[in-house]
């Protein structure tokens, strides 16, 4: 009966020792107080590891029952110690939150707001539709010759579409490109065919009111090979122009003339503004002229040294601020060469 | 070329409407630029006639009006006028109560000065159909009481305005454009062809060709007795007005009618000024002719004249002189119908600072079988309008010169090779014969006459345009281009402008695009001593010449933004700028850009402080790693820039560029409000990058030592950063300035530099006698070199 009367004493002061760690641990604000409190209980020198030194005096058979008694006290206190643990951890994280919390709605650091020129950000897309179809960008002198900008592509001295052209001169022999035509004879002089090539650049044309400035952007197609005609001039412009708007427009060809094409025409697109229906960006029409193009005259080809009985070819020119314009709704072209800084930034 | 709708179906008259007809003729390419209907410019306006006006008694310049307009209302009408010729007798044009009058103008019942006015007297400029603005419109006699005068203008009509591109000279009468509509409307064209007819006197004068490469063909004749008094018939100043063309007297509309109805040029002169014969001849250089607007103009030896045995009388195909015109007392004419070389003619005109009616056709070319036509026409129209006996036509022509009908082949497989689509041969025989050329068939396709008025078709592509016009080029189909799939080469070190906008845009540029030509003074300000090219014909002042730079345009962009309230401006822009150095022109493709005002956009956590050279060079910095292999900076003085900062930009060995703040003195002449940072570079030595290039890994730690190295402040801390490199040998891995300073502890005029080393062998951990070998050979070549004494 001793026995059994020892083994609920010392029940009793385990019991005792485990309420006296939940007060202590309770009471605990910190890690390093938690650490003594959990040294003085579970430590090598604890209160619980002592009464294990208790068991000595136990009989042998009651030796393993005590064992497990003490060992699941320890597991009692161990818990207790690890929950405060988290507590203490979880309060220093939730104080640290709500230090550091700032207002997320203030404006990010150092925000850069730089852009491409319009002019440049529309000659990019065409560039790129055109890539796609294996054409590549050619460029040549602004400062040109009459020869290249003219007698090569069949326009000799006198010749009514040199006064069309409004032409800054230099001097008797030199010029301000009037189109990026020239380009077009000089990747033919240089390079053999066939030649797939968009020119994009300046042009300048002694001319200046509301809907004209003086210096403008161009660019300037062509696709010379053994097989080219007219319906795959009329194919390649559909396609782009459906492309570039994003829009499943109608797109007309009208015969014109060109000294440097033949057959000539100017290719309409359906108003962008108003569908079609009229409206003053398009003179009530429904329609919106949009680029030049034709088959390359055979004495441009001959010029140049190529066979036209061999090679056929288109050519097609746009001029980049109109579509700018229509794309985006600009209403006054002479704000691409002012360069506001408010008007620029609209197409960042 | 503008015409009258009911001219022009006098001629062709297919059954389709107005709107109709001008679709036909845009889709054709004769692009219609619009087209007015003359009949919606008023209505309610009927002829009337003052029977009696007396003085308003409380306005001296009023008349008190009794109108009749017939049947137009029961009773005559009382109507205040202040028109000076409103006198009792006279047909006018009445607006009645109700009318309405261009403007949107109502005529309403009103009292003027007391007196009832019931309507309104109408000048032609009111009506706008005229422009005598003097006093109100005086109608013909025997206009009928009552009629709309939209009906007695014969104002159902509309005016159709066609842009003609200049290869069709042939569409600037109403014949050409007749022609053009039968064609695409299948309908017969009635043609007036006027009769030979017998000449009623035998006086001619002689004519002779001089110059018969430029006037192969001349056709004169006298008329003499006309009766100067006689009065243009009204159809006819309806016809050439709605042409925009003034009448001026008989004989003058008779010559413009005929222009416009037949596209050919007619010239009247008066015969007694005519001295001895016509001489059809090049000018003298420096003979001097008095034209028929007054203007005397001195002739150059390349301007084909129409002048007598004494004298030049016309320019050729451009305007008649002065002295030799007629006028209201001339009785006796002598008629010219001429075929002029077009390339004769062609820029006269415009060198005299002209441009004619005449001279516009004959630059274009005009039907060169057509002369003898001409003369009748315009014999017929004079004889029936001014009378007088007519002489026989005077005809000198040099066959050999004369242009001759064009023989032409066109093939069948060169029409598909061309298009891209098979015409069947009927179809081709069919359009082409309907436009007046006439096909025999061959084996390949066919022989190809072309008529003498479609003087524009000359070769076997422009028979191709003309059979794809009149068909359609929207009846044809689209096609995708056809072509191999190749692959492009694609250097990967290769930079492409957009690379470069691209590192500028993320750094936070704005890209701008500024005009080629610039004010010569303000380039000079920010490049002197580079004299600009100048333009022969420039727009302005302000772009004169050609730029030096890409300052111009970015200051002046600048200057604009700084007046629209900008606090911070970052710009570049890419193109050429035009260096003339003697004989040759340099056109170099180049990047530059223009920093002012804030550093960083204001904000919550900016400072507000202001942009410097580091900013920039940074920026610049950034573009080269993207754009070169090496690059470095050296000190330069340059003229626009502060002497103490501005560098020169070297990419792989070469000066590309500049970089610095623009001098202080400079910037108070261009007028700039902030201080600002400029950079500029050729662009031909920013394409090719760098290629990565693979070096192994070390796993061993690297070390770093600091240096503070105190130094003469003119020592510049690139160039020892740049022996420290160069003299750090194998195992220094990086090396960067980290701190400069000044002032306290230090002797004035110098500076201490802090230097991290960062060092790391391949292969194994550093040792310290290792790293201070390194260490110490740096530093003594630095204190040999620079005299650079470690700071304590």
């Amino acid at each position: 009966m001793v026995d059994t009367q020892g083994t609920s004493q010392q029940d009793s002061s385990l019991q005792e020792i485990i309420s006296q760690a939940e007060q202590e641990i309770s009471a605990v604000q910190s890690i390093p107080e938690l650490e003594q409190v959990k040294a003085r209980f579970v430590g090598k020198k604890g209160l619980i590891t002592a009464q294990m030194q208790q068991m000595a005096k136990l009989p042998p058979e009651e030796k393993p029952k005590f064992g497990a008694r003490v060992n699941e006290a320890k597991k009692e206190v161990f818990a207790i110690i690890e929950a405060k643990h988290k507590a203490i951890k979880d309060a220093e994280i939730a104080k640290k939150l709500a230090s550091e919390t700032i207002d997320v709605t203030l404006p990010g650091r150092n925000i850069q707001d730089g852009g491409v020129h319009p002019v440049n950000r529309t000659l990019h897309r065409i560039e790129s539709y055109f890539a796609q179809m294996g054409f590549s960008v050619e460029e040549g002198p602004e400062v040109e010759d009459n020869f290249h900008n003219f007698t090569a592509l069949n326009i000799p001295e006198h010749h009514p579409a040199r006064a069309m052209h409004d032409t800054f001169y230099i001097d008797a022999e030199r010029l301000l490109r009037t189109h990026t035509s020239p380009v077009q004879i000089r990747v033919m002089e240089e390079q053999k065919p066939p030649f797939r090539i968009i020119a994009p650049g300046r042009v300048y044309r002694c001319d200046s009111d509301l809907t004209h400035t003086p210096m403008f952007h161009q660019v300037e197609g062509l696709l010379v090979d053994e097989s080219t005609t007219f319906v795959d001039l009329k194919g390649i412009l559909d396609e782009f122009l459906k492309h570039f708007f994003e829009k499943d427009l109608a797109v007309r060809f009208r015969p014109s003339y060109f000294p440097f094409t033949e057959p000539s025409a100017e290719v309409d697109i359906q108003c962008v503004m108003c569908n079609g229906d009229g409206c003053r960006v398009c003179s009530h029409t429904g329609w919106l002229e949009i680029l030049g193009c034709g088959m390359v005259h055979p004495k441009v080809l001959e010029a140049v040294g190529i066979d036209s009985e061999k090679y056929t070819g288109f050519a097609f020119g746009m001029g980049v601020e109109r579509l700018t314009m229509l794309r985006y709704g600009v209403n006054d072209l002479r704000l691409f060469f002012e360069n506001d800084l408010n008007f620029l930034k609209q197409f960042n | 070329m503008k015409f009258s709708e009911k001219w022009l179906r006098e001629w062709v008259n297919p059954e389709i409407s107005t709107q109709q007809l001008v679709e036909k003729l845009t889709m054709a390419g004769l692009e219609v630029d619009g087209f007015e209907y003359l009949g919606n410019k008023f209505s309610g306006v009927v002829v009337g006639e003052i029977l009696e006006a007396e003085q308003h008694p409380d306005a001296d310049k009023l008349r008190v009006c009794k109108v009749s307009v017939g049947s137009a209302s029961d009773e005559d009408l009382q109507i205040i006028c202040g028109a000076p010729n409103a006198r009792a007798g006279i047909k006018v044009a009445v607006a009645m109560i109700g009318a309405v009058l261009p403007g949107d103008f109502k005529i309403k019942k009103a009292k003027l000065r007391g007196v009832a006015s019931h309507g309104m007297l109408c000048s032609s400029t009111e009506l706008e159909i005229g422009e005598d603005g003097d006093g109100i419109l005086e109608l013909d006699s025997q206009a009928p009481l009552g009629q709309d005068l939209k009906d007695y203008f014969d104002l159902n009509d509309h005016v159709i305005e066609v842009d003609l591109t200049p290869n069709r000279g042939d569409c600037l009468g109403i014949r050409g454009i007749a022609r053009e509509v039968g064609v695409l409307t299948q309908t017969a064209v009635t043609e007036h062809k006027p009769q030979a007819l017998t000449p009623e006197i035998s006086d001619v004068i002689p004519v002779k060709l001089s110059a018969p490469q430029a006037c192969p063909r001349y056709l004169g004749r006298i008329i003499k007795g006309i009766n100067p008094e006689a009065k243009t018939p009204d159809w006819m100043v309806k016809y050439i007005e709605r042409s925009g063309v003034r009448s001026i007297d008989p004989v003058v509309d008779v010559t413009n009618y005929v222009l416009l109805e037949l596209g050919h040029p007619m010239h009247a002169f008066d015969l007694k000024q005519i001295e001895g014969g016509i001489d059809v001849r090049m000018a003298k250089q420096g003979e001097k002719l008095t034209l028929l607007d007054g203007q005397e103009v001195e002739l150059t030896d390349d301007t084909l004249l129409i002048a007598d045995h004494k004298k030049p009388l016309a320019i050729a195909g451009v305007m008649g002189g002065e002295h030799s015109g007629i006028n209201t007392e001339t009785d006796n004419i002598f008629l010219e119908s001429a075929y002029f070389d077009p390339i004769a003619i062609a820029g006269r005109a415009r060198q005299y600072g002209l441009h004619t009616d005449a001279s516009h056709r004959y630059e274009r070319g005009v039907d060169f079988e057509l002369q003898r036509t001409a003369m009748e026409r315009a014999t017929e129209l004079l004889l029936e309008i001014v009378g007088g006996q007519p002489g026989d036509i005077i005809e000198a022509v040099d066959h050999d010169a004369m242009p001759t009908k064009r023989h032409l082949r066109l093939r069948r497989q060169r029409i598909e090779r061309v298009v891209g689509f098979p015409f069947a041969d009927d179809q081709v025989e069919d359009i082409l014969t309907r436009l007046g050329l006439k096909l025999t068939a061959n084996a390949d396709g066919w022989d190809v006459l072309v008529p003498s008025f479609r003087f524009d078709i000359d070769n076997e592509e422009s028979l191709i345009e003309e059979l794809v016009r009149v068909y359609g080029y929207n009846k044809l189909p689209s096609r995708k281009p056809q072509a191999e799939m190749a692959m492009f080469d694609q250097p990967e070190n290769r930079v492409w402008k957009n690379d470069m906008r691209d590192v500028l845009v993320k750094r936070g540029y704005q890209e701008v695009v500024t005009y080629s030509f610039v004010e010569p003074e303000f380039q000079l300000k920010l490049h002197p001593g580079i004299e600009p090219l100048p333009l022969i014909n420039p727009i302005s002042s302000e772009m004169a010449v050609m730029r030096t730079n890409l300052l111009p345009g970015l200051v002046n962009t600048a200057k604009f933004n700084i007046n629209r309230q900008q606090n911070r401006i970052r710009i570049f822009e890419l193109g050429l700028r035009f260096i003339n150095s003697g004989d040759t022109l340099q056109q170099i493709p180049t990047i530059a850009g223009l920093v002012c005002g804030l550093r960083q956009k204001e904000s919550w956590n900016t400072d507000g402080e202001k942009v410097d050279f580091y900013d920039l060079k940074g920026d610049v910095e950034a573009l080269l790693q993207a754009t070169s292999k090496t690059y470095s900076f050296e000190t330069l003085h340059m003229d626009i820039l502060h002497p103490g900062q501005a560098a020169e930009i070297i990419v792989d060995g070469h000066a590309v560029g500049y970089i610095g703040k623009i001098h202080p003195q400079v910037q108070q002449e261009i007028d700039l409000d902030m201080d600002a940072y400029v950079f500029q570079m050729d662009l031909a030595p920013l394409s090719e990058r760098k290629l990565p290039e693979f070096t192994p890994l070390s796993k061993f730690p690297s070390i770093r030592r600091d240096l503070a190295l105190v130094v003469e402040d003119s020592v510049k801390a690139g160039e020892l950063l740049d022996f420290i490199v160069k003299n750090g040998g194998n195992l220094l891995t990086d090396a960067h300035i980290f701190d400069i300073y000044k002032g306290e502890h230090l002797e004035p005029g110098k500076k201490s530099i802090a230097l991290a080393m960062t060092l790391r062998h391949p292969d194994k951990t550093l040792e310290d006698a290792e790293i201070n070998a390194v260490v110490d050979k740096v530093v003594s070549g630095l204190a040999e070199q620079y005299g650079a004494a470690l700071r304590n």
